[in-house]
């Protein structure tokens, strides 16, 4: 069951005022993934503390450093279901998890930061994590 | 953000038990009581039949995310063994 809209709402904001794209629908997931080509970002956001806590302002630093995604993406898993469904079921052979962040080529999985890659750390050290995964993929190549 | 009662510094934390039984136990630590570990989206490796062995089972998952079995399970208290992050688990 979706959690309370008013309840994650400053969760989605802390996300969405970044400039990533909220993706709430179904449609809208297949919109961007059907045939999607360059790079992106989709972060799987979450109500809960122990690590969601820790990846929306991993992120929020993340996202200022030089090198990144051509776009970004966001879902939210317990607020937005059938669409965080969809999303995760682009690439099946990874296990639901979250919050997460999946990083994608050419609409491939290049690299998928788990929940437990995030819980437990702090921000500094998700961002650190993240901003490695953006400079392996998403950098100008020859 | 959720809110968490102080179940202890492994509450929500995605950890591998090893198990007296020889099987191990992953997911995320729930909480401790005297009737055992409660362990929430969890998934176990058994010697006996699992088609991997247990470095491979626990490399697959950090590479592909935990494979849940169960959504929750209480492993009993003569049965919990040693507990390790997932982050920091190594083959014995």
């Amino acid at each position: 069951m979706p959690y309370h809209p008013m309840m994650i709402q400053p969760m989605r904001d802390e996300v969405t005022r970044l400039g990533v794209k909220e993706l709430t629908t179904v449609a809208e997931v297949d919109a961007v993934f059907g045939d999607h080509h360059g790079t992106a970002l989709v972060f799987v956001n979450s109500v809960c503390g122990c690590a969601a806590g820790m990846a929306r302002p991993a992120l929020a630093k993340a996202m200022q450093h030089a090198v990144k995604p051509d776009v970004s993406y966001t879902v939210f898993a317990g607020g937005d279901v059938d669409a965080t469904a969809r999303a995760r079921s682009y690439f099946s052979d990874f296990q639901p998890s979250s919050p997460c962040f999946m990083l994608i080529k050419d609409g491939e999985m290049a690299q998928m930061i788990h929940r437990h890659e995030i819980e437990g750390r702090n921000a500094d050290m998700v961002a650190g994590a993240l901003i490695a995964a953006f400079d392996a993929h998403c950098g100008v190549t020859a | 953000m959720m809110h968490h009662e102080n179940r202890g510094e492994l509450h929500g934390i995605t950890v591998v038990m090893t198990g007296i039984s020889g099987k191990t136990y992953m997911g995320r630590f729930h909480e401790e009581t005297p009737r055992g570990v409660a362990m929430r989206d969890l998934g176990v490796h058994d010697p006996a039949v699992s088609e991997h062995d247990l470095a491979t089972w626990v490399g697959r998952a950090r590479k592909f995310g935990v494979p849940v079995e169960h959504r929750m399970l209480l492993v009993p208290a003569d049965e919990v063994g040693v507990c390790v992050r997932l982050a920091e688990w190594a083959p014995v």
